[in-house]
């Protein structure tokens, strides 16, 4: 019995009791290769100073599967450990850290998902991106040949108000509103949701402040102090910098849009505004931010080792990734041409592509955020807890 | 790979002594060549398994705590070989020690302080970040740069030495037979832990119950190859560094996750239910490369560690499920002990616990057994509270010291005394220079880099001239 060669060691302890609800998300293969990695892991431990999520697994001995989830969400995929693993293939072990992680952790953002039934979106995530965007796009389209005729629509609009001649004022506020809205209501739902199944517990400011430090400089991007590796066992910062291109060019675009809602309705100032003003200045610096930032990203998965990738996972990746993209070019092509006749169109397709970003907004790649934020603020609550 | 081009340097092995002797060489201009036996995704030898080398220092640095005297590492060294060491070689490779952490850094390895769990290293050792297979990662890189030629798959088959000259080596690289020439010639192919019948020359029958932590490529072809060509052997067939693992892990390669920390919180039997150490006489980091050694000598080399539910939190758990059981009758036979002597065992061994003071991990406690033969003198509590748990351990061994003999330089050394006039060697190759027995955490690091560089060094003046 004691000669018997096992393939894949595991100790397969009962998970320890978590707070909040039964886990029927993940499925059990995946959670199960997690398990047997991390265990694994934490009886090697070579892989401490590349990020926090082995200092967070050294404090346990057995991994629940809210552990498990929450060490899938501080990942950053830096796959340092990978290519650090004397384990991977094909030693027989075969383990793959940042692999079986990542596919947890799209399998949390299924179970976090609000309305639950809503968490089947994220199976084929692409297909399901792409359709949402194509419904979109076409619904806008169609409703604006609809309500305006051919000459408002192919008209020189210029001066205030410009835009509403071509989409209704009302129509893009309440389209806007309602769709946003749900979005953050559904990813606050999501966020507790993920809180309680890692462990609940009181949600502090200073563990928080730090989380919001971590994540606004994408901290964890650097491997320990090299970077990630983007392609192969070489370090590298070019993933960390086009991530950060890409979330300070989409926080650009939000503030542009926020200070323009406001100029808009608060101060009465509508819509276009000059070159100068503060919402064009934001906009179009967030939007060269935005199609660098997923620009870089999408090349380095084109030309990336795929070994230590879901590579399945990808569609939601690319998904997010190019409507970011198409809504930021969209987004600079209609400030470009605003003036022009080919304006009415160019607005109406932005407004499809955004339309389509904030639908799927709580049902794609934009959840890591939330979840791998309260992972960071849970390691510093537990980095401060004795 | 073309069998035209002609090199000045030729490597065998692809560990860290291999690296460090071939970044050293192509950094004074010679052209070199790595033939390593093991495909790209397990190269590095046995350095794959490694995290750490044991460094003299003065001062605190950034990754270690306070200093450690080149005077105390050698204390440390005679007391652990039992003086079985070259001891000029011994001092040179402690002195040289407290320069190689920045010559690494500047070839892309990073430190990191000791990590967690670890043997209280955080003062002798330098912790390398990522572990082994990152640094050897680091080293592949930057010999690259520097435009080092490396031929993986590459099995070195003979070697045409006349005299104590390197001419040629032959090599087989999946299938084809190729001959390569070249100036010099450095042996750092590891030892020959992995080829289970030349353990069994020194072991008997009882080598084959081992399992081999390290890489199944360390085969001892090129040292064979050099002790057939006259070359001086140093160090005891015998002798390597054996430690106490789960008995579950792999045949090969299962490195450090295969450890198991629960012996000195159990008591140790083997197959017939007997004690035959004591389990408790010093901190686990202290006794841990003993144990290999002591379980060897067991009859089927096997051993049991058990314990009972007070210390199961005291150690990381195996990666292998641990065998658990409401009584210890129940527990031998789950094991495939016999129950009536493991009872037996038990009870003379919690009769025999003396229950004096406090019982505590963190330091000698003191608490021991009297009248056992033999007594268990830390750490002894009653084994009475179920469930019972037992983990299998055997001897895994991580290399092996028999190796040749070299100089100060890592010339060869032949067996009239004569050095030889083109070849060197570096790392386990030629460990027993200085590692005649026992062992230090790190050091093996510390040879394969001390001596890779010297090795590269000459090689490259030789093949300059």
């Amino acid at each position: 019995m004691l000669e018997t060669e096992s393939r894949h060691p595991s100790t397969t302890q009962s998970p320890l009791p978590v707070g909040g609800r039964d886990r029927e998300g993940a499925s059990a293969a995946i959670l199960g290769e997690a398990r047997r990695t991390m265990e694994i892991c934490n009886a090697c431990r070579y892989c401490e100073g590349f990020c926090p999520v082995f200092p967070a697994m050294e404090v346990h001995r057995s991994f629940s599967d809210g552990d498990l989830g929450y060490l899938a969400n501080l990942c950053h995929n830096c796959k340092g450990c990978f290519h650090a693993c004397q384990y991977t293939e094909p030693h027989e072990w075969g383990l793959n850290l940042p692999r079986a992680l990542a596919d947890l952790r799209a399998e949390t953002y299924g179970e976090h998902a609000w309305p639950r039934g809503l968490g089947r979106l994220f199976e084929r995530n692409g297909l399901v991106v792409s359709l949402a965007t194509a419904f979109c796009l076409t619904a806008v389209i169609v409703l604006t040949m609809m309500l305006q005729d051919q000459a408002t629509l192919y008209g020189n609009h210029t001066g205030p108000g410009a835009f509403y001649a071509v989409v209704p004022w009302g129509l893009m506020v309440a389209l806007a509103g309602l769709t946003f809205g749900w979005a953050v209501l559904a990813m606050v739902m999501g966020a507790r949701s993920f809180w309680r199944t890692t462990g609940g517990g009181a949600l502090r400011w200073p563990d928080l402040r730090v989380a919001l430090k971590d994540a606004g400089q994408t901290r964890h991007l650097d491997g320990g102090g090299e970077g990630c590796n983007d392609f192969d066992e070489r370090f590298g910062m070019g993933r960390r910098h086009f991530h950060l291109a890409m979330m300070w060019g989409f926080g650009l675009c939000f503030a542009a849009t926020s200070v323009a809602t406001l100029m808009d309705h608060l101060l009465g100032w509508v819509a276009p505004y000059s070159w100068y003003s503060a919402p064009v200045v934001l906009g179009t610096i967030g939007g060269i931010g935005l199609m660098v930032g997923t620009g870089g990203l999408y090349v380095i998965k084109f030309i990336t080792d795929r070994e230590p990738e879901a590579v399945s996972r990808w569609g939601m990746d690319i998904g997010l990734l190019a409507l970011l993209h198409f809504t930021a070019l969209t987004g600079l092509a209609l400030l470009a041409f605003r003036e022009t006749s080919a304006m009415g169109w160019l607005l109406a397709i932005h407004l499809g592509f955004v339309l389509a970003l904030f639908v799927t907004l709580p049902y794609g790649k934009m959840v890591h955020g939330v979840y791998r934020l309260l992972a960071l603020v849970r390691h510093h609550r537990e980095q401060r807890l004795p | 790979m073309s069998n035209e081009k002609t090199y000045d340097v030729l490597i065998a092995g692809g560990g860290n002594a291999a690296l460090c002797a071939a970044i050293t060489a192509a950094e004074r201009g010679a052209r070199v060549l790595i033939a390593e036996a093991a495909p790209k995704a397990l190269r590095g030898g046995n350095s794959r398994h490694t995290r750490n080398l044991r460094t003299a220092h003065e001062a605190p640095t950034d990754v270690l705590t306070t200093a450690y005297p080149v005077d105390e590492y050698f204390d440390d060294l005679m007391r652990v070989t039992a003086g079985k060491t070259n001891e000029r070689l011994a001092r040179m490779t402690i002195e040289e020690s407290a320069h190689v952490a920045e010559w690494m850094h500047g070839r892309g390895v990073r430190f990191q302080q000791a990590i967690g769990g670890t043997l209280s290293l955080d003062r002798t050792n330098a912790f390398f970040r990522g572990g082994g297979k990152a640094l050897m990662n680091a080293y592949y890189l930057t010999a690259q740069r520097l435009g080092v030629d490396v031929i993986y798959d590459a099995e070195v088959t003979g070697l045409e030495i006349e005299d104590g000259f390197f001419i040629a080596a032959r090599l087989r690289h999946r299938g084809f037979e190729a001959r390569i020439a070249a100036r010099a010639f450095i042996a750092a192919a590891g030892g020959f832990q992995a080829n289970i019948e030349w353990l069994e020359q020194a072991w008997g029958s009882a080598a084959r119950n081992f399992l081999i932590r390290g890489t199944p490529y360390a085969r001892g072809d090129v040292l064979r190859l050099l002790l057939d060509a006259g070359f001086q052997p140093v160090a005891d067939a015998d002798q390597c560094h054996a430690v106490a693992i789960d008995a579950r892990g792999p045949k090969f390669d299962g490195g450090i996750a295969t450890r198991l920390d629960s012996v000195p919180f159990s008591i140790m039997v083997n197959r017939h239910a007997q004690r035959f150490y004591d389990e408790g006489e010093d901190f686990w980091p202290k006794r841990y490369a003993i144990w290999g050694r002591l379980i060897a000598k067991q009859p089927d080399q096997i051993a049991y560690s058990i314990i009972d539910a007070k210390a199961e939190a005291l150690f990381m758990p195996s990666i292998y499920p641990p065998i658990k059981a409401q009584t210890i009758g129940g527990l031998a036979e789950a094991l495939g002990l016999d129950p009536v002597a493991l009872r037996a065992t038990v009870d003379a061994y919690n009769a025999a616990c003396s229950g004096d003071g406090p019982f505590d991990p963190k330091v000698h406690d003191g608490r021991r057994t009297n009248g056992l033969a033999p007594d268990k003198t830390n750490w002894a509590r009653p084994i009475d509270t179920p469930p019972f748990t037992g983990f299998p351990l055997r001897p895994g061994i991580t290399f092996t010291y028999m190796g040749v003999a070299v100089d100060h330089n890592a010339t060869a050394i032949m067996s009239d005394n004569r050095p030889a006039a083109n070849i060197y060697a570096a790392g386990e190759i030629m460990a027993g220079n200085v590692l005649g027995q026992g062992y230090l955490a790190g050091f093996g690091m510390t040879i394969g880099t001390v001596f890779g560089r010297k090795a590269g060094e000459a090689a490259a003046r030789h093949a300059g001239n």
